[in-house]
């Protein structure tokens, strides 16, 4: 595979080369540097909020007013991916197997689309459009479900849920790009004997596809968490955020997360409230960079197997 | 011929020779009735055109495995649900995206004049006003931003192909790249300031910041793809180059990232795409103004994003127009990230070198 410059007579090192070389080998250390001083930089700026007395702050320890946030943070992202896992799935077996070849890319490429729409316009689209229409809907869930924690109310077009929605659809791209790819590697061999042995087209996919797909839905299913971790604008415009720990999904009080409160008091913040939202940005920073590590290192134990 | 015998042709004549199934037509003829449902629901008792969809293909899913389990037996009335349900995981899919163009078109459009593209914010209160200083802002950021991530990523990636096969640092590189891509934005932002405050001090807004914000969020795609499209390029020509007497360097910028142009273009294009509908690290570190500002190294920045935020946000009194001008933003960014999306694609489809002959 690698090609090397042929090396039988003492190999000549020309300065062009070497400088070159260089060059770009530079240019890889310096993204590790700059990874490296993502987490610096933030850590350096987030020590004054660390050592900071408890009534600078606002009362409490840093880590009573990151939990709150850290806690919305993660359930609205579990909200999203529960929305959001197996609808991509369908949409991915869909370009892979079901549909005609020939609609299977367009059908992509308005996959492609929807990552392409920037996060403030689905912030707009979420308070102009789907919160307005997902009010009546919540209404009914508050009255016919309304003894279960989650769906209490009084309804709210602004709660997490809808927050959740918007982040699902954001996730939704990135999950089924992964996906169709692992989709449409399944060996065709293992599909054809399926079908031979008479499988009707769902059961040859339940037993050749995601058998052979599962380490990389995996994957991609964390990579789609990294994304609605992370999410800022959607949810800093659509949710109308209190700050609390709660499981009422539908109503207008509701914990924030900390992308979106980062977004929402930065711009105004100053002293060691810049430091305090910096070190909750560490922290959220701590989270997507384990779970896109897992991610990808799940994604890559299921290269490795193929290659064998 | 005996009753008996004729009796048995009779018999035979029924038996099957395949499986009974259910016409091609039964899906559509389903699908019809269940939408009439619908229609009926509508019109009579007064369901939403939503609610009707719902009950529609409530209907449809509960109609069609149930013929077909009687007439086709249960694997095969499986088989038609998860067809259903699976197609209906694209219908639903496309719900927002169909929505959303269309409500950004209907209040996007009235904005839209010459007005709305030549004149800044600067001292307009109420009606008229326009994104000029935005635009530009997008432009300066996202140009800088460009202009470091693009030799970078480049770069790095033919680190990765052509120096590091193999070599655990390669290995390391390709691994955190990976994960650089699944940075939050607002992260980005948040380093871009953290960097600028030590050297600047408190408080600091600048339009660079946001270039390096972004770059930090650019540099990723720009070498995953310019990775993918290095490897594509035939070992045999670089076997012919060294066979010419050609040096590595020589090499690699005069035959391998010729070939490898358009797609590197593409990929390019694609994350410039993606980093010029940030708002979140633009929100933080170039922070916003209403007047033109051309340059990126002092004072804020505005960019179309943040602009689109506080115009929705903050609207003003009365709000109507503050909310006007952000759908119109609105629509301008959607129109410059899609139009650069399909001009990567058609770059990267007309300019693809041609493999075989």
């Amino acid at each position: 595979m690698s090609v090397q410059a042929p090396t039988a007579p003492a190999p000549v090192r020309r300065r062009g080369d070497v400088v070159f070389a260089s060059l770009a080998r530079g240019a890889g250390i310096t993204i590790l540097v700059a990874l490296a001083g993502v987490a610096i930089f933030l850590t350096l700026e987030s020590v004054p909020a660390i050592t900071a007395s408890p009534e600078e702050i606002g009362g409490d320890n840093i880590l009573v007013y990151v939990w709150p946030l850290l806690f919305g943070t993660l359930l609205a992202a579990a909200l999203a991916l529960l929305i959001a896992t197996p609808l991509s799935i369908g949409l991915a077996l869909v370009i892979s197997h079901y549909a005609p070849r020939r609609l299977a890319k367009p059908i992509g490429y308005l996959i492609d689309l929807l990552a392409a729409v920037p996060s403030v316009v689905y912030g707009l689209w979420g308070i102009g459009f789907l919160g307005p229409r997902v009010y009546d809907a919540y209404g009914w869930l508050a009255d016919n479900l309304g003894w279960l924690p989650f769906f209490e109310g009084p309804p709210n077009g602004r709660s997490i849920l809808t927050a959740s929605i918007v982040l699902a659809i954001m996730a939704l791209p990135i999950i089924t790009a992964i996906c169709r790819e692992i989709f449409a590697q399944t060996p065709t061999l293992h599909q054809e004997a399926a079908l031979a042995l008479g499988a009707t087209r769902w059961e040859m996919i339940r037993m050749t596809v995601f058998p052979y797909g599962r380490s990389g839905m995996v994957s991609a299913v964390m990579l789609g968490l990294g994304r609605a971790l992370g999410e800022t604008m959607a949810v800093a415009m659509v949710l109308s955020a209190t700050g609390v720990v709660t499981f009422n999904l539908i109503s207008s009080v509701n914990p924030s997360t900390i992308a979106a409160n980062i977004a929402l008091k930065f711009p105004e913040a100053t002293g060691v409230d810049v430091n305090v939202l910096i070190f909750s940005g560490l922290v959220l920073f701590v989270v997507t960079f384990g779970v896109n590590f897992l991610g990808r290192a799940i994604a890559a134990r299921g290269a490795v197997k193929e290659e064998r | 011929m005996t009753t008996t015998e004729t009796e048995m042709a009779d018999y035979r004549a029924t038996l099957p020779i395949v499986r009974p199934q259910l016409p091609r037509w039964a899906p559509w003829l389903v699908l019809g009735a269940s939408l009439a449902v619908g229609a009926l629901l509508m019109l009579l008792v007064g369901f939403g055109p939503f609610g009707a969809a719902v009950v529609a293909g409530l209907v449809y899913f509960f109609a069609l495995p149930a013929w077909s389990r009687v007439v086709e037996g249960p694997r095969k009335s499986t088989d038609r649900l998860m067809s259903a349900m699976i197609w209906s995981a694209f219908i639903i899919a496309m719900i927002p995206l169909v929505t959303l163009v269309w409500t950004v078109l209907k209040n996007g459009l009235p904005a839209i004049s010459v007005e709305f593209f030549t004149a800044s914010m600067f001292s307009v209160v109420g009606e008229g006003g326009g994104i000029y200083h935005a635009i530009m802002g997008t432009f300066i950021v996202t140009l800088w931003a460009t202009v470091i991530s693009v030799p970078v990523g480049v770069m790095a990636a033919i680190y990765l192909v052509e120096y590091g096969r193999k070599k655990p640092l390669a290995k390391v590189i390709t691994f955190l790249v990976d994960v650089m891509t699944g940075i939050p934005s607002i992260v980005a932002g948040l380093f871009a300031f953290a960097l600028f405050v030590i050297i600047f001090g408190p408080g600091i807004r600048m339009g660079f910041g946001g270039s390096l914000a972004l770059s930090v969020l650019m540099i990723p795609i720009v070498v995953r793809s310019t990775e993918e499209m290095l490897k594509l390029v035939p070992d045999e020509l670089r076997e012919a180059s060294y066979a010419l007497g050609v040096p590595k360097w020589r090499t690699i910028t005069k035959v391998v990232l010729p070939t490898a142009m358009a797609g590197i273009l593409t990929g390019v294009m694609l994350a410039v795409a993606r980093v010029a509908g940030e708002t979140a690290p633009l929100l933080i570190i170039a922070g916003d103004t209403d007047g033109t500002n051309f340059n990126a190294f002092a004072d804020r920045m505005a960019t179309l994003p943040v602009f689109i935020y506080y115009s929705y946000t903050q609207p003003g009194i009365p709000p109507e127009f503050g909310r006007e001008r952000a759908w119109g933003a609105a629509l301008v960014l959607i129109a410059i990230v899609m139009g650069l999306n399909l001009l990567a694609r058609a770059v990267g489809r007309y300019f693809a070198p041609k493999t075989g002959r």
